[in-house]
């Protein structure tokens, strides 16, 4: 169970882990698409962190919602809508709730991949963060109905996010900047699976501490 | 990085208050935010069209708003899309009662935070449509990738919408216009050296001193392949060969040509581009009927330039024609 106080850790936690990548994201980016991905990120998670503060005592819907109205109104480029989609989509599973069960957290799973395939009119295997994101969610849901802690489940789903990561390597993408490039953009790791990986692997690390 | 700014944190900001003193009789800046609008009250009656995107392009797109042209432009940072919430007030503020016409650069990111503004705008029952330009013949239009980019020729789906719509033509006509110069236009570009975007602070590629990028995009993504440079004719002949694979110009058709620099080459050698552009069409018997050349959209200090090619005919004529006032282009 995760109460609305965990939850803003977890958050904090996400924001700190994409503030401490920015210049690796910006560089993945640089290699493949236009080199602003970790600088944008490093912009809209500054500013989630400010916004949190505000929203301490309310519900993990509002919480969530205050997440994703930061990012789409600060981060721009593909990454804002894509971001904030997720975590708005995730926030109405969330609303007016005070704490979050293992299923609410898959559910909200569920709906944040759907918004970004939703906005984003990509699927699995473009070489995006799709390809990081859904594996971990597999791996997440399946984790937890065998029944896993959730710490053991996100330390299953970032496992999954990074072996996601590295597959992207393999592939050439066919969404965004990077597919201008075409078989050149093969060998690559893609910015966007990265960053999501980085998100889920610093939920693990917070879990299990 | 050699740059002549204050801080790479606050770039955009600082370029919109300069424009704006720049342009007090054109253009000013809705408080709060980073958009340009024209000076003048939104015409009642009047479709009103907003562009943007990412900053770095100047004077796209802020120094293309006034009478004939745009209403509205949305400066995003460098080289990244505008947030959705300050197209969306761009939106409000130039409505005038026919509705507004976005013009979108066909980039993942530009796209979806227009959407998501234009989303906003309907929820607030303000009719909003969009186009989306595709001129960069360097990229391959399939399935497998996101389509070409949008380049220079956006500049004359500025001009010619904007005339329809100062003409008073209502949403449909405006966006049918506007997507018959997309239909009609093709771009190719080139460049010199790479460029660097102030909050990065070192270039996004590389280029050896005897080396060139051709099919480069405007954001310093990698071009199609890297050659060794070559003479001016030649450089001029692989583009617009490139060109007219994509598009069909016969004998006695009629264009209009664009001649754009990146932000680095000198208008020397612009010209002399134009010079082997103007010698390319007349041996294939095809006739010029407007050229311009200058830095219309730019990719901060790059070196190099594109060539955009659109073919018209007596309605697109008429409306290249129309008079357009603003800071950076003027047909009078």
């Amino acid at each position: 169970m995760v109460t609305r106080d965990t939850l803003i850790d977890m958050l904090n936690k996400i924001a700190e882990t994409i503030i401490e990548n920015k210049e690796f994201l910006t560089d993945l980016d640089a290699a493949i698409g236009d080199g602003d991905h970790g600088i944008n990120m490093d912009k809209g998670f500054r500013a989630v962190i400010e916004k949190l503060h505000g929203v301490k005592d309310k519900d993990c819907g509002s919480i969530l919602k205050t997440t994703a109205m930061t990012l789409i109104s600060t981060v721009g480029g593909a990454s804002g809508p894509l971001y904030g989609t997720a975590f708005l989509k995730a926030s109405i599973i969330a609303k007016e709730k005070m704490e979050l069960e293992s299923e609410d957290i898959i559910r909200m799973f569920d709906e944040g991949i759907k918004g970004i395939v939703m906005r984003g009119k990509a699927k699995r295997g473009e070489k995006t963060m799709l390809d990081s994101l859904i594996p971990a969610y597999e791996a997440l849901k399946i984790s937890i109905e065998g029944g896993d802690t959730l710490t053991q489940a996100f330390d299953k789903a970032s496992k999954a996010a990074y072996d996601g990561v590295e597959y992207t390597k393999t592939i050439r993408a066919t969404k965004g900047r990077a597919s201008y490039l075409g078989n050149r953009s093969i060998g690559h790791q893609d910015p966007g699976a990265t960053s999501s990986y980085l998100m889920i692997k610093s939920l693990a690390n917070f879990l299990s501490n | 990085m050699k740059k002549v700014i204050n801080n790479p944190q606050n770039v955009v900001n600082e370029m919109l208050e300069g424009m704006v003193k720049a342009h007090p009789e054109y253009v000013k800046r809705l408080e709060g935010f980073d958009v340009l609008v024209r000076v003048k009250e939104p015409k009642r009656g009047k479709v009103a069209l907003v562009s943007g995107g990412g900053s770095g392009h100047e004077p796209s797109h802020g120094g293309f708003v006034g009478e004939g042209m745009l209403d509205g432009a949305v400066a995003g940072e460098v080289f990244t899309s505008p947030t959705p919430d300050q197209v969306f007030e761009a939106v409000k503020a130039v409505e005038g009662g026919a509705g507004v016409l976005l013009i979108i650069k066909n980039y993942t990111g530009d796209i979806m935070n227009f959407e998501m503004a234009q989303e906003l705008a309907e929820a607030g029952n303000i009719k909003v449509d969009r186009v989306i330009v595709n001129d960069d013949v360097a990229v391959e239009n399939s399935t497998w990738t996101t389509g070409r980019r949008g380049i220079a020729g956006t500049i004359f789906v500025h001009k010619i919408a904007g005339a329809a719509a100062e003409k008073g033509m209502d949403l449909p006509g405006v966006k049918r216009i506007a997507e018959k110069v997309i239909a009609g236009v093709r771009s190719m570009g080139m460049s010199l050296t790479p460029c660097t975007v102030p909050a990065a602070g070192k270039p996004g590629f590389k280029l050896l001193e005897d080396e060139m990028e051709v099919g480069l995009g405007i954001h310093g993504e990698p071009g199609i392949y890297k050659e060794k440079i070559k003479p001016a004719s030649q450089i001029t002949k692989d583009l617009m060969d490139k060109i007219f694979t994509d598009i069909k110009l016969e004998e006695n058709d009629e264009v209009a040509v664009l001649i754009n620099g990146l932000g680095g080459t000198p208008l020397m050698e612009l010209y002399i581009v134009n010079n082997e552009v103007d010698k390319f069409l007349k041996k294939k018997g095809i006739k010029i009927y407007r050229t311009v050349v200058g830095n219309y959209m730019t990719s901060l200090e790059m070196a190099g330039f594109s060539i955009s090619i659109l073919k018209l005919d007596d309605e697109l004529k008429g409306l290249l024609n129309y008079k357009a006032d603003t800071p950076a282009f003027k047909q009078l």
